[in-house]
């Protein structure tokens, strides 16, 4: 075994960077649930979490440990039990397989004798694999619905069906808009395509070319996700939960999880086609050279507000906890300044300050915006979205053959 | 070149078994730990509430099935179009004009269903409000 293991070396290490990936996106989902909470209370003048853990920082465990302790029903009349217990497993799987074939870098690095990247395959048709993926999440929901046997799932399944796949026609359109620039289906080439500068200060993104087929983009992103304003499958004031309403437990967290992956898959996404992925949006002269420190910088100045919220605090434990958080901080912005992690933070680094710019706005449209009602959904969806993102295709593909002929 | 093209996806292929590997076992986990104290009424479908009534296998809008007609139409569409902007470079204005084309076609086809109100969720008679 051990022999097979040390002729076999890239196993190992794929099998070591999709193991944290899949930590860090639990972690990630976990905390995007606490982000989400904390951000709409303050936007509402609420304080949202506060009680458990320095700024709430420890609720997610504590929701986690909640439904972990919570009876796991299963109703007596469903209608296939298989299918009733498959649908939250698929969803989840589904949503965490989806991100595996982000790449988080441009840098390589040495693990275990063997060269790899920052991501966990790279395959040259990425962007094929995550948008197929993701489409399959429609059965999880769908499946979770019919399975149930009672009426108000069933409706928020054929509900959700038929809303994520008409925005999956607008998502796929607008892509196509970003394909005929890239002209390539790897997430790495289409991000590589977009370095350089216009005029030498505007960088190259995709989003100042195809605006149109942004904006469609991420409506529809939205609306895939099941987020407000599209959020009707589970529109509580008259399906009680939609889909997942008869689901209980940790059964019932699967859902959310699987929906909170989706927004981070999605504001992923949204930064590798149109905002250049993990490049830097600073000019590549001398003159910036500085913006190189930028993560150790910013994880400092966190550390240094932790550090003043361990004298704020009254809680005994609170103290003892943000000051530790702040310790741990403090020690990745030295790390940081390592030469090494110096040039391989650079990407991850803008990958995610931009995708967590998107789940601001995520979570920011959800505070904002009321529901729309059903019939103006899909006629958003069918008769806005898909026509513009149809024309944004024959402007862009006509622009694109001129130049090339 | 073959074994290379392949092997770019066994990462994806562990990957997956650590998710599925993450998802079964949080659903063991919720089975084996959460306590379980059935009553008939707990295992009942809910209804806010109240005593179901029938079930939930009943007849639904057929407008469901026609949005699922037509997204087969349009993502078959979609699929010929991630091919060509791939290699619409190459092709140039050639390629251009033989998918305007196909694109007017299905457009006109997009235009019937809509004149013909399939798009139309609510009846139009019931949307004067």
């Amino acid at each position: 075994m051990s022999e097979w293991i040390s002729r076999h070396p890239e196993l190992l290490v794929a099998g070591l960077k999709a193991g944290v990936l899949i930590f860090v996106l639990l972690t990630a989902v976990a905390y995007m649930v606490w982000f989400e909470r904390k951000l709409i209370a303050h936007i509402q003048s609420r304080w949202g979490p506060y009680r458990v853990g320095p700024h709430g920082l420890l609720q997610p465990l504590a929701d986690g440990l909640k439904f972990l302790f919570k009876e796991d029903i299963i109703l007596t009349n469903v209608t296939s039990r298989f299918v009733y217990l498959f649908a939250p497993f698929l969803s989840l799987a589904l949503a965490l397989l989806a991100v595996a074939v982000i790449p988080f870098g441009p840098e390589e690095f040495e693990l275990l004798g063997t060269r790899t990247g920052l991501y966990v395959a790279d395959i040259n048709v990425g962007l094929l694999f995550v948008l197929a993926v993701t489409s399959l999440g429609v059965y999880g929901v769908v499946l979770a619905g019919w399975s149930s046997n009672s009426k108000y799932p069933l409706l928020g399944g054929l509900r959700s069906a038929a809303q994520m796949i008409s925005y999956e026609l607008a998502l796929t359109f607008a892509v196509v808009g970003v394909l005929l620039l890239a002209g390539t289906l790897s997430l790495r080439e289409i991000v590589d395509g977009q370095s350089g500068t216009w005029a030498g200060f505007l960088p190259r993104w995709h989003v100042f070319p195809q605006f149109v087929a942004f904006v469609c983009f991420f409506v529809a992103g939205v609306a895939e996700t099941n987020r407000t304003p599209f959020d009707l499958p589970e529109a509580e004031s008259e399906l009680v939960a939609g889909f997942h309403t008869e689901y209980s437990s940790l059964k019932f967290a699967m859902f959310f999880m699987a929906e909170y992956a989706h927004i981070i898959t999605t504001s992923l996404l949204v930064t590798i086609l149109f905002f250049g992925g993990w490049l830097s949006p600073f000019p590549d002269t001398a003159a910036w050279n500085f913006t190189r420190f930028l993560p150790s910088v910013l994880t400092a100045v966190l550390a240094l507000l932790f550090f003043r919220d361990a004298f704020r605090l009254t809680n005994q434990y609170h103290r003892v906890l943000t000051f530790l958080i702040c310790m741990g901080l403090a020690g990745l912005a030295f790390l940081l300044l390592h030469p090494t992690a110096l040039v391989l933070a650079q990407g991850p680094f803008w990958l995610l300050a931009k995708t967590g710019m998107f789940l601001f706005v995520f979570v920011w449209t959800r505070a904002t915006l009321p529901r729309f009602r059903y019939d103006q959904l899909m006629a958003f969806g069918w008769k806005l979205l898909v026509p513009l993102a149809v024309l944004n295709v024959f402007v862009t593909s006509f622009v694109v053959a001129w130049r090339a002929d | 070149m073959n074994q290379n093209y392949l092997s770019s996806y066994v990462p994806i292929l562990i990957y997956f078994l650590l998710a599925m590997g993450v998802a079964g076992a949080i659903m063991l986990l919720s089975w084996l730990i959460g306590p379980r104290k059935p009553t008939p009424t707990k295992l009942s479908p809910y209804e806010c509430g109240m005593l179901p009534t029938g079930d939930a296998r009943e007849p639904f809008s057929v407008k469901f099935y026609l949005v699922a007609i037509l997204f087969i139409l349009f993502d078959v569409e979609a699929m010929f179009l991630i091919v060509w902007a791939v290699v619409l470079r190459q092709l140039g204005m050639y390629g251009f004009i033989i998918m305007s084309i196909f694109l007017f076609l299905l457009m006109v086809g997009f235009v019937y269903e809509w004149k013909k109100g399939v798009l139309d969720w609510a009846p139009r008679q019931s949307r004067r409000g």
